[in-house]
């Protein structure tokens, strides 16, 4: 029991990090109407800065705010310079280009920075592990990561429900003639938007590079995990990306520990962890599936 | 050029006024592009510089399932991010026959025993088989949505097949499945790299015309309309989810054809050829030569293999300056390689 | 007469040099991964050969390199360019096992000799090994079995061990449990390219086992050793090289410190070759070099070996040459079993803080003396 309650943590702990990461692409897709294949680059750009600045300075803090700030500049830059061009363009097209920007940033950076994956730690005040009930423990960083993900979901729901910007965002997720009529400029909304969507990615870079190896392609496979969480959830729905993020988190975790278990009650111990492990990672793809075949659009859909 | 602000899947065209030399332009590019594709590799035999034809073979199997993949896209207006899954599944059924007539073995056992066979007809024929039933499986599901979410959930299901193929032991996981020697045609030499090239080149052309066929058939006309117009299909008493589900079938159904073929040339499948890369290139296969154009893949492919051959072979940052040319296409060359070459198309 | 005779020799002489000058031009192919995930194997792998070739001075060689980008069927496609349009003598280079299974088969049987600097899938060794194939690495199963056995006779007795679920992870498993020959606590199946591994260290913690191994190559294990390292779970931590090789090591930072891993190559291993070998790869490229580096010059000191007696146009001579392994090996002794696939020592490392701070690798001792994979029975060659 205790066990299962750990796992559940780590499941939602694996769900916060995937809502960082969410949050940012949905945000420019609910705004802008984008979808962007190269928001994992700025999640790669995020954890490289945070590496390369914390190994330079020897803080980790100064390292995030380096990866956040790169991670947001880079995102503003890419959008003067390519995404303006895609809003009006059909989807397929901005699926090709920002494909082109996944190959482009890659190889730009194993180019500039070689092929070998860096070193980037958890500050030591934030390494080591506190007890939980019933005996187990849990490492404090991925409290820390569980801390974050909760702080940017409430300061997204303040920022879009409270402020002028997120009354811009709201009006512009509704009816984008709208508020270029209401003598917003759309431009520069867009282009703040786009950087806070790569902030997002680039906070989850630096956080969850301290827990992973920071490499050329880190990005891809949490990029693909993120599109199922926002679809599942309902593309644009900040909420709808918290909720998918979390079943996925519990859903994979759960299914990766307790799928073997349970093909363990037929077959021998060998046989039973690779059947089931194969099948805990068809298992989100088939969430996926089952919640799109009866609700096409997704759980809490912002609009079409 | 109309702009427009929603994000529609359908193509944006004009009405130009359809002249007699804008016709012969398109008909002289198109033939000039199947000459090329047939005589170069014609040379290179006679010339004995057989790797230019095993590289012919690549570009003309990669065009025919990107031919398929554009029946979706560009003509059905349905943008799957998932055709890896029955180019690699074409290729799997090639792998798996012949792995089984190599170890006498039968495929399925029960409920009735189907032996493997390194015949491509009826490797060709159930690769057709299998993947229109998977691509019917997977249409009937993903067409009740619509947009991103279409493209997101043809994405998913391809990511289970991948997984799947890649953590099941039987047939190599990742390792991927070797085929010995290359599956048989009768009274043909197979192993024949030219030989094989016109078989390849056989598959282009009849996907071609097929495509062709159907875009010029009542069928061709419905789904043109289900793209641009749904609910005038719908004031005509004609349901667009059929229509759709029919062109997706027959669209992955070539693509799983090219890949059985591509299996073939390689002598190997593997969950590569399942993954989403794949489905990415074959996309931007598509988008190179130009959506909705018929020759469209081809152009793309021609271009798409030589840039991976020449850039390749510069540099090993080539992928970077892939990523500069593709991102050319899409941001300054709007209507694709077919676009600038014969001039737009009407619908 | 004396004078005509050393004439006629003299001319002799010239012509047999200018045979000889002709037939010593020799072109390797080598198919690497150099792009995207896992490319610090290919392009060490490359420097490493290159090193080798550089060093023997030979500029009647000539070696063609060409990214593979860890893609089954661009490897196969630049191996037919190779072969069919550059007509190379012999090829090389690539990393993975699943690259190799689409390359080799086809190319030994179209006359071309293959020599593998890293990947070792079972089914070359045994029911697929071919004459012209030739393995200068390892069989996949050598480091973990090794470690099987290495970890029974340290008195350890109840490993849990942890792969990734894909053929060379079940493999790896496969290999461990045939030398270690005792019973394991459990086995763990994680996904392919998986990042978290919260769920996998809780179910770790959860069991009675007394040690862990692990085979998590690449960014997979990097990622695994930081949040085993957060995760205050005290168990000794034992692999194989691929996960802790210098590089590797160096981004995983203090986390990996007192893990110990089987390899078929240290950096200070003592013999002469070895000490030549690193001093130079330090030299010319600035860091330390990994197993692969080694692999890869190895790889071309056998070929270079094999040169000397003949020419891989006449293909008995040249594969007789090469099976007779003559070349100082920087792994120490070095000779193939009748399958072409290494009998080797497999040695022990700890990584452990070096002079400057960074882990690195410290040799412990040998695990296995002459270890030979259990595929060559299956091999008619």
């Amino acid at each position: 029991m205790t066990l299962f309650i750990e796992q559940l943590i780590n499941g939602l702990q694996l769900g916060t990090m995937l809502f960082l990461m969410a949050s940012g692409l949905t945000l420019i897709f609910g705004v802008m109407g984008l979808i962007n294949l190269a928001h994992g680059s700025f999640y790669m750009v995020g954890a490289y800065a945070t590496a390369l600045v914390s190994a330079a300075t020897g803080s980790f803090l100064i390292g995030l705010a380096a990866g956040i700030t790169a991670a947001a500049a880079v995102g503003a830059l890419v959008e003067l310079i390519v995404i303006r061009r895609l809003y009006h363009r059909p989807h397929l097209d901005q699926v090709l280009a920002t494909f082109a920007l996944i190959l482009i940033f890659s190889e730009g950076t194993r180019w500039l920075f070689g092929s070998s994956p860096l070193w980037l730690n958890a500050p030591a005040a934030l390494s080591g592990s506190i007890a939980l009930p019933g005996g187990s423990r849990y490492p404090i960083y991925r409290l820390v990561i569980i801390a974050v993900g909760i702080m940017v979901a409430v300061g997204m729901y303040i920022l879009i429900s409270r402020t002028r910007l997120g009354m811009r965002i709201r009006a512009g997720e509704s009816d984008r003639e709208m508020i270029g009529a209401l003598g917003v400029n759309i431009a520069r909304l867009y282009t703040l938007v786009f950087a806070m969507g790569a902030a997002l990615a680039g906070l989850a870079g630096a956080m969850v590079g301290a827990l992973q190896s920071v490499q050329v392609g880190m990005g891809q496979p949490v990029l693909i995990l993120a599109f199922v969480v926002i679809v599942i959830g309902g593309i644009g729905s900040i909420k709808g990306a918290l909720y998918g993020a979390i079943l996925v988190g519990v859903v994979d975790t759960l299914g990766r520990v307790f799928l073997p278990l349970f093909f363990r009650q037929f077959m021998t111990s060998s046989e039973a962890a690779g059947v089931g492990s194969a099948l805990a990672a068809m298992l989100i793809y088939i969430l996926m599936a089952l919640i799109l075949a009866f609700k096409p659009k997704g759980l809490f859909a912002a609009h079409d | 050029m109309i702009k427009s602000t929603t994000s529609s899947l359908a193509p944006h065209r004009e009405l130009p006024a359809p002249t007699a030399s804008w016709h012969d332009r398109k008909g002289l590019v198109q033939i000039g592009l199947l000459a090329v594709l047939l005589l170069a590799p014609l040379a290179a035999y006679f010339l004995g510089h057989v790797y230019y034809v095993n590289l012919a073979s690549r570009v003309t199997l990669i065009a025919m399932a990107a031919v398929g993949l554009n029946l979706a896209i560009g003509y059905g207006g349905m943008v799957s991010f998932g055709h890896a899954a029955y180019f690699g599944l074409g290729g799997y059924v090639a792998g798996i026959s012949a792995y089984h007539a190599f170890d006498l073995t039968p495929v399925i056992a029960w409920p009735i025993a189907i032996p493997g066979s390194d015949s491509m007809l009826a490797i060709w024929l159930a690769a057709i088989v299998v993947c229109g039933l998977l691509a019917l499986a997977i249409g009937a599901v993903s067409l009740r949505t619509t947009g991103v979410y279409f493209i997101m959930i043809t994405l998913a299901f391809a990511q289970m097949v991948y997984y799947f193929a890649n953590s099941w032991p039987t047939y190599g996981g990742e390792d991927g499945l070797p085929i010995y020697l290359r599956n048989s045609l009768p009274m043909v030499d197979t192993q024949d790299p030219l030989t094989f090239f016109l078989i390849c080149f056989g598959g282009l052309l009849l996907s071609l015309a097929l495509t062709s066929r159907i875009m010029k058939s009542r069928f061709g006309a419905a789904l043109t309309m289900a793209r641009l117009n749904e609910t005038r299909l719908a004031t005509a008493g004609i349901a667009p989810y059929p229509i759709r589900l029919v062109a997706f079938v027959i669209s992955a159904m070539i693509t799983g054809l090219a890949g059985a073929l591509y299996a073939d040339l390689n002598g190997f499948v593997s969950p590569t050829m399942l993954s989403w890369h794949m489905s990415g290139e074959l996309m931007v296969i598509v988008i190179l030569g130009g959506v909705g154009r018929l020759y469209g893949p081809l152009a793309g492919a021609i271009l798409f293999v030589m840039m991976e051959t020449l850039l390749g072979g510069l540099t090993e940052y080539w992928k970077l300056f892939l990523g500069l040319v593709l991102l050319g296409v899409v941001l300054f060359a709007k209507h694709g390689v077919m676009g600038w070459l014969a001039g737009r198309e009407h619908p | 007469m004396k004078k005509l005779a050393s004439a006629g020799l003299g001319l002799l002489m010239t012509a047999s040099m200018m045979t000889a000058a002709q037939a010593e031009e020799v072109k390797i192919g080598m198919i690497t991964t150099l792009s995207g995930g896992g490319s610090h194997l290919g392009v060490d792998v490359r420097d490493g050969f290159m090193l080798a070739i550089e060093r023997a001075g030979r500029d009647d060689i000539e070696v063609l390199v060409q990214d593979d980008g860890n893609r089954p069927d661009l490897a196969r496609s630049l191996a037919n360019e190779f072969m069919q349009r550059d007509e190379v003598d012999i090829l090389t280079g690539i990393i993975f096992s699943n690259l190799a299974m689409a390359v080799v088969p086809a190319a030994v049987r179209q006359g071309t000799f293959y020599l593998s600097p890293n990947a070792g899938p079972s089914d070359l060794a045994g029911r697929m090994c071919h004459e012209n194939y030739f393995n200068v690495a390892y069989q996949n199963d050598n480091l973990h079995g090794a470690m099987g056995a290495y970890m029974r006779e340290q008195g350890f007795e109840k490993p849990i061990i942890m792969a990734p679920n894909y053929p060379a992870g079940t493999d790896a498993l496969a290999g461990f449990k045939h030398l270690y020959e005792g019973e394991v606590v459990d086995e763990i199946y994680t996904q392919m390219g998986q990042t978290d591994y919260a769920a996998e260290i809780a179910q770790i913690r959860s069991s009675d086992a007394d040690s862990l191994f692990f085979f998590l190559p690449g960014g997979m294990g990097i990622s695994f050793m930081k949040q085993w390292q957060n995760s205050g779970v005290d168990m000794p931590v034992f692999g194989a090289a691929f996960s802790f090789d210098e590089i590797i090591i160096k981004a995983v930072g203090s986390a990996a410190i007192g893990a110990m891993n089987t390899s078929l190559w240290a950096y200070d291993l003592d013999n002469e070759a070895n000490h030549a070998f690193v001093e130079a790869f330090r030299e010319t490229y600035g860091r330390t070099p990994t197993l692969y580096a080694a692999q890869g010059y190895d790889t071309a000191n056998l070929i270079l070996s094999a040169l000397e007696k003949a020419h891989p146009d006449d293909q008995d001579a040249f594969r007789e040459a090469l099976r007779e392994a003559d070349f100082d090996s920087v792994r120490g002794e070095f000779r193939f079993g009748p399958n072409h696939h290494p009998i080797q020592d497999i040695y022990v490392r700890e990584v452990v803080e070096g002079d400057d701070g960074e882990p690195t690798n410290r040799l412990v001792g040998i695990a296995v003396e002459d270890i030979q994979d259990v595929y060559h029975t299956q091999c008619e060659m």
